[in-house]
């Protein structure tokens, strides 16, 4: 790489709790000497010990814009807002809901009262905008398969952006669009994606001259560890399993058909 | 149709088209081999009402959408699968984006379905395929959807899935709500005896129009979104301000009024996406369960 630290950026989303994957990646980021360190938000959900997310954060000066997760933890709202209509779903989104609220301290909260909902900067001359679901909704799901390129050209000349970076789905993805500008969505660091594999993913944005391109960075971490955290901090089984085998076993109803089909359950 | 319109239209508030998300194709009319006693628009094999849109329509809603940045499409009927473009009507949607179907599941056939897959695998975009089942067994669902209607729909999810498929079961709730629970499990049980491992199901509430207000009752007076009631509202729940639909006769402004005069806006979808009055009774349903046409709840699931 001959890219110079200031011409790129590591973009990392939905860290849900998993401070050692966090951890990771972060080390991960520094031993490749990028400057610049993003957060597209949800700190909390799914994993335990939720307050251990804030000083990694600091420490690593990554600026961070607030998910729907941060906002209702925030707000003090009754639930996340992810919307799910199962009731299966729901049952567990509360779970966790409940368990972040309270192991989230009110000085994180308040720090968390302070995050922008979008953070726009300019990689080597490109106007690059990061948000959490999409530019116009916090919680908008933008799945690879149900995102037309005609539609995110709209996102790219409504919101002037060159590159668009989102998270919230848990499922990395990017398209090159035919105007040749960028949407990434740079995935979770959360949870694994659904494929079967304990990996979770962060991403690189690099701006060169004539355009920028991205490039998804797989993290390794102890996610024995994780899980374990989260059996002593009676999580629901379903979630330590999730980590475990690295397939979803709940929140399904939200995958579109081609998502949904990749998966086991 | 006493169902639609009212005289305080006037009074009724305006839903602004917020952004153009999904459209709507209108496909198989009012043309259905079905004719299901809860039908809201009074489907049936000799209902002309509206007609079969052709490919050379569709094509020229698909080009207008892409200026417009619609997001996903929707195909309804009547049954859909009756119209003979339906599959180059499928391949050159999901060229661009992603499409779902509400199909009653009978009239496939193998033929029919290979076509499908091969359309669903050459896309990227997902193919989504709604089947409407009314009940778990024939007791339940037949009274509802019509003889041996049951076992053609069960068919039809059971091909579906061999194909690959899996569909989004849609069951309008036609009975009391306190037996909510054990009817889930039970139709959960049905579709997994047909093969059906992990099925998506999808509960709607029925609409009292057409049909249905002769089987169970009309919307009354009180049932209609009055001013108060918009504020602090959620307007993304209602499909008229994130969405559009085109029949035979033009774009309407939801797929469930297009029997309404006053539901019909224009020729093209600019013409049509003007704010539309919330006088009828089928808003008020909008309103109380949201999002109910869209394949997963409102926005945020979207
Ligand atoms: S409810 Fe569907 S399947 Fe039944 S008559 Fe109407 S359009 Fe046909
Ligand atoms: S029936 Fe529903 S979608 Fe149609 S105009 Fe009324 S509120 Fe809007
Ligand atoms: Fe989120």
């Amino acid at each position: 790489m001959t890219a110079s630290t200031s011409e790129q950026a590591a973009l990392i989303g939905g860290i849900y709790s998993n401070h050692l994957a966090l951890e990771a990646a972060l080390s991960d980021i520094s031993s490749r000497n990028i400057g610049s360190i993003y957060c597209l938000g949800d700190l909390g959900a799914f994993g335990p010990h939720p307050d251990r997310i804030y000083p990694l954060l600091k420490a690593h000066s990554v600026k961070t814009l607030a998910g729907n997760y941060d906002d209702s933890l925030a707000r003090d709202l009754p639930d996340c807002q992810c919307g799910y209509t199962d009731p299966r779903d729901n049952h567990f989104a509360r779970l966790s809901y409940q368990y972040t609220y309270r192991n989230t301290s009110e000085e994180n909260r308040s720090w968390l009262r302070t995050l922008p909902e979008e953070i726009r900067f300019e990689l080597a001359g490109h106007k690059v905008l990061l948000c959490h679901g999409s530019p116009r909704r916090q919680n908008e799901f933008l799945w690879d398969s149900t995102t037309p390129d005609h539609f995110l050209e709209k996102f790219c000349d409504d919101y002037q952006a060159d590159i668009i970076a989102v998270t919230h789905t848990g499922m990395k993805w990017k398209r090159r669009l035919p105007s040749g500008r960028l949407f990434v969505n740079v995935g979770v660091l959360g949870r694994p994606e659904n494929d079967g594999s304990r990996r979770v993913w962060y991403a690189v944005l690099r701006g060169m001259k004539d355009r920028v391109t991205s490039e998804f960075i797989p993290v390794n971490y102890d996610a024995e560890r994780l899980a374990l955290e989260m059996r002593e901090e009676k999580l629901p089984e379903e979630f330590a399993e999730t980590i475990e085998s690295g397939w979803w076993t709940t929140c399904l109803e939200i995958l579109p058909e081609k998502e949904r089909r990749a998966g086991r359950y | 149709m006493t169902g639609h319109g009212n005289e305080t239209r006037e009074l009724a508030p305006a839903q602004e088209l917020e952004s153009l998300d999904e459209l709507w194709f209108q496909v198989g009319g009012t043309l259905c081999n079905l004719s299901c006693n809860h039908c809201f628009i009074s489907c049936h094999p000799g209902n002309d009402t509206f007609g079969f849109l052709s490919i050379e329509t569709v094509r020229k809603y698909l080009r207008e959408s892409e200026k417009l940045g619609v997001r996903e499409y929707y195909f309804t009927g009547g049954e859909p699968f009756l119209n003979r473009d339906m599959m180059q009507i499928l391949e050159e949607t999901l060229s661009i984006g992603p499409a779902t179907v509400l199909t009653n599941g009978t009239v496939f056939t193998p033929g029919s379905i290979r076509r499908l897959r091969d359309i669903s695998q050459a896309s990227s975009y997902s193919l989504e395929l709604r089947v409407s089942i009314d009940g778990y067994n024939p007791q339940t669902n037949d009274p509802i959807r019509g003889e041996g209607t049951f076992k053609q729909a069960i068919r039809g999810v059971r091909m579906l899935v061999q194909a690959g498929f899996l569909p989004i079961i849609t069951i309008a709730q036609t009975w009391p709500e306190e037996d909510g629970p054990g009817v889930f499990d039970s139709f959960v049980e049905t579709l997994k005896g047909a093969g059906y491992e992990r099925p998506r199901i999808k509960i709607l509430p029925t609409l009292h129009l057409g049909m249905e207000e002769e089987r169970t009752r009309p919307y009354s007076r009180s049932e209609r979104i009055s001013a108060e009631m918009m504020e602090n509202y959620d307007s993304s729940q209602l499909l008229c301000s994130r969405g559009r639909t085109v029949t035979d006769r033009g774009v309407a402004v939801c797929p469930l009024l297009i029997e309404a005069p006053d539901a019909h806006l224009g020729e093209t979808l600019e013409e049509a996406s003007g704010a539309f009055r919330l006088s009828h009774g089928a808003c008020h349903t909008c309103y109380v369960y949201g999002a109910i046409c869209s394949n997963v709840g409102g926005w945020g699931v979207d």
